[in-house]
């Protein structure tokens, strides 16, 4: 039971990463691609309808975590106190900066909101789990940056799956930019987490091997594929980092110690089978009403 | 000053504020389902038009309960870490079902309903909205269920220095949150009824437009019955206080000692006689515990200590609840009346209205800060005290530090909140368009 909610936790962590990654980056990148206001609107409207559904995810993981493992959640939370009030005031101006970018006479303030507030918590995550994992600055630091610029590149593969005209061929040349610096900078620091766990080895691998992919496929404008690729490089990432918590998710701390009692486990799991397929369902849907190509507004 | 009073402080303060957001969301979602239900069915235009104005500042306002709630979840591992770990396994379950149930369904749904005016069927599109709607009321009951089990713990035993739950039925079902959900939930339709109701009365002293009057009218029943649904769930937890919780209710009245046919104090120095035992045990006579007393028992039990609550803090916000709550639930009565019978809203009134508008929110940060502040000095009452919650390992300056970023960022999107609510009932609503097609294609630049 304890295992199996190990695996839920890594589960939403994951699909946070994967889906919020696209939004970091397409939040990043709007002002950039978008040459006026009207194509910085089309870049917006990509994740307009889902980026508040993706946040959900983090969310559920760390309700997930207070519930299933309490001694985690207030450890970790607690224990990077200032980075976590910094991915919130992100979190924070980033929401706020979406919501009213379309309803404010000038959207200047709103768009820096969504630039900081989407470059903050894409390094920070980075650098609190590379923390956590490798203790140091100089990890962190290096966790931070790759995820902050794999998040750039995921989100410029989706803004170039996502939309047409100009935006979707400056967001392929964002791409390539920055899959340029992603590329190395991925393979010093899966190499890294690799060296200090074993069981990290085949899902750092496979990262590397997906982003390279992925550069490849955006070269040949093969959007679609390059999403899954970039999708799979954070999913894979990720996975790396969760089997490396597994066996200490805090440095002193055991996933046995911080578990909930069997009752709560039990319960949260009927929970969970009954209500995550119809989440997972509606969640898809929305995907499924907003898979066309966003247009320039007219 | 150290960590423990900051870590308070910023706890009081980032909920009172997510507060202030919370109820419009709850009460004017369900109100812009309703207008878009109504449009659906009859296919009055000016329903449609009710349903984008308010949609629009349902979505200004919604932006913020959600970021703040972000804050909110947290917190409890962030500040309150020993709290957390202490409470994890009963009160992560009602968090965690919080998210499932109800988070995603709100915004996924809000984001279809947003962006799919054009693109969903006009059926599933309204649906979108009242599942969206739903999920917003659905949270509340949740988090209510873990506030709850705060002040009236229930369904655990204590293992090992941890809270176990053995029972999540009665976690749920804690008499304590059946109280309290219809008194926030009715609560929050009084704050989103007096928004409507201001709102619309600033329009009907400026234009003829009979619209506003219909949305005064809806605004006015739904304060009424909300306000029927508090005062009858406040009661109800007025008499579980008595048995569950005798010192919040001690310090609300002032009572220092223990009073058979105790009188209730409308304010310092004037007193109904017997009514207290009334309203607390259905009993002219029945005897109420005084915080002395309270005091003096609960030494006995818990060893020395202070277990009373800032008086003063407790006794007054309760009267500004019962004040501001009650005065907005009998104006919204009177405006019923004066409006029967399609008899025009008289002029005076509607300025009222206008400037009543603060009042339920008052009531609301009022009722939170009795409900909360009377709980102390517990967390978990008589299980874990607020002192021995809060994070070691977190320092004075971190708390300090996050506090004034916190404060400083709250207080300029209030405004910022504020100056966008006020610009956007100003422009009111768009004129009904000449023909379906382009406005339907204008539909997502305006909405985003």
């Amino acid at each position: 039971m304890i295992d199996l909610w190990f695996l839920v936790i890594a589960f939403l962590w994951t699909g946070y990463f994967v889906l919020e990654g696209f939004d970091f980056g397409v939040g990043m990148l709007a002002p950039f691609v978008g040459g006026d206001d009207d194509e910085q609107r089309q870049s917006l409207q990509t994740i307009g309808p889902v980026w508040d559904g993706n946040e959900v995810w983090l969310i559920t993981a760390v309700g997930a975590m207070f519930a299933a493992f309490p001694a985690w959640y207030s450890g970790l939370l607690s224990s990077f106190y200032l980075p976590v009030v910094l991915v919130l005031a992100g979190l924070i101006v980033r929401g706020v900066g979406l919501e009213w970018r379309g309803k404010v006479a000038n959207p200047a303030w709103c768009d820096l909101g969504i630039v900081v507030g989407s470059a903050l918590p894409a390094f920070l995550w980075g650098a609190i789990f590379a923390d956590l994992l490798l203790d140091g600055a100089l990890p962190a630091l290096l966790g931070g940056a790759f995820t902050l610029v794999l998040s750039l590149l995921h989100g410029a593969v989706f803004l170039a799956l996502r939309t047409e005209g100009r935006v979707r061929r400056r967001a392929r040349v964002a791409a390539l930019a920055t899959g340029a610096v992603a590329l190395p900078l991925a393979v010093v620091a899966l190499s890294t987490l690799a060296s200090v766990s074993g069981a990290a080895t085949v899902p750092a691998l496979a990262a590397m091997a997906a982003l390279a992919a992925a550069a490849a496929l955006i070269w040949r404008r093969r959007e679609g594929w390059a999403f899954t690729a970039t999708a799979a490089g954070i999913a894979l990432t990720s996975a790396a980092v969760f089997l490396r918590l597994k066996q200490a998710p805090l440095p002193g701390l055991t996933l046995a110690e911080a578990a909930s009692a069997p009752y709560t486990l039990t319960m949260l799991t009927w929970i969970g089978l009954i209500t995550l397929p119809f989440v997972l369902a509606y969640q898809a849907w929305t995907y499924w009403v907003f898979r066309k190509r966003v247009a320039l507004p007219r | 000053m150290d960590a423990l009073d900051l870590a308070r402080w910023q706890f009081g303060v980032t909920t009172v504020y997510h507060f202030l957001f919370v109820p419009l969301t709850i009460g004017l979602g369900v109100f812009v389902a309703g207008s878009q239900t109504a449009w659906h069915r009859t296919g009055k235009e000016h329903y449609l038009r009710l349903t984008k104005f308010f949609g629009k500042l349902f979505l200004i306002n919604f932006a913020m309960g959600v970021v703040t709630g972000i804050v909110q979840e947290f917190q409890f591992g962030m500040n309150w870490s020993e709290y957390s770990t202490f409470v994890g396994d009963v009160f992560g379950a009602p968090l965690a079902m919080e998210a499932l149930l109800a988070f995603f369904m709100e915004s996924t749904f809000l984001g279809l309903w947003i962006f799919g005016w054009e693109r969903l069927p006009k059926r599933v599109h309204l649906a979108c909205i009242w599942a969206a709607a739903i999920g917003s009321n659905l949270s509340a009951y949740f988090i209510l269920a873990a506030n709850a089990w705060m002040k009236h713990p229930v369904g655990y035993e204590v293992v090992d220095g941890r809270a176990r739950m053995t029972d999540l039925w009665a976690v749920l079902t804690n008499s304590t949150a059946l109280a309290q959900v219809p008194h926030v939930i009715g609560a929050a339709f009084i704050v989103a009824g007096g928004f409507v109701l201001a709102v619309s009365c600033w329009w009907l002293l400026r234009t003829r437009d009979g619209m506003w009057r219909g949305a005064a009218r809806a605004a006015l029943v739904m304060t009424a019955v909300a306000g029927l649904v508090v005062a009858g769930s406040g009661d109800l937890s007025g008499k579980l206080a008595y048995e569950q919780q005798p010192m919040k209710l001690a310090s609300a009245e002032g009572l220092e000692r223990d009073t058979a046919g105790a009188g209730f104090t409308l304010v310092p120095g004037i007193e109904i006689p017997k009514v207290l035992s009334f309203l607390s045990a259905g009993d002219f006579d029945a005897t109420v515990q005084g915080t002395e007393d309270v005091q003096r028992r609960l030494e006995e039990k818990f060893g020395p200590g202070d277990y009373r609550p800032d008086q003063s803090v407790v006794f007054w916000s309760y009267r500004v609840m019962l004040a501001f709550g009650l005065s907005t639930v009998g104006l919204s009565v009177l405006g019923l009346w004066l409006t029967r019978r399609r008899r025009p809203m008289p002029r005076l009134l509607a300025r009222l209205f206008v400037l009543a508008l603060p009042l339920p929110l008052l009531a609301v940060i009022a009722g939170w800060l009795f409900s909360e502040i009377g709980r102390q000095p517990w967390t978990v009452a008589g299980e874990l005290l607020t002192a021995a919650s809060v994070s070691p390992g977190v320092s004075l300056t971190e708390v300090a530090l996050s506090l004034t970023l916190f404060t400083l960022l709250y207080g300029g999107l209030a405004v910022a909140e504020a100056v966008l609510l006020v610009r956007h009932v100003r422009r009111g609503p768009e004129e009904p368009a000449p023909a379906e097609v382009p406005a339907e294609r204008l539909e997502p630049s305006l909405m985003y």
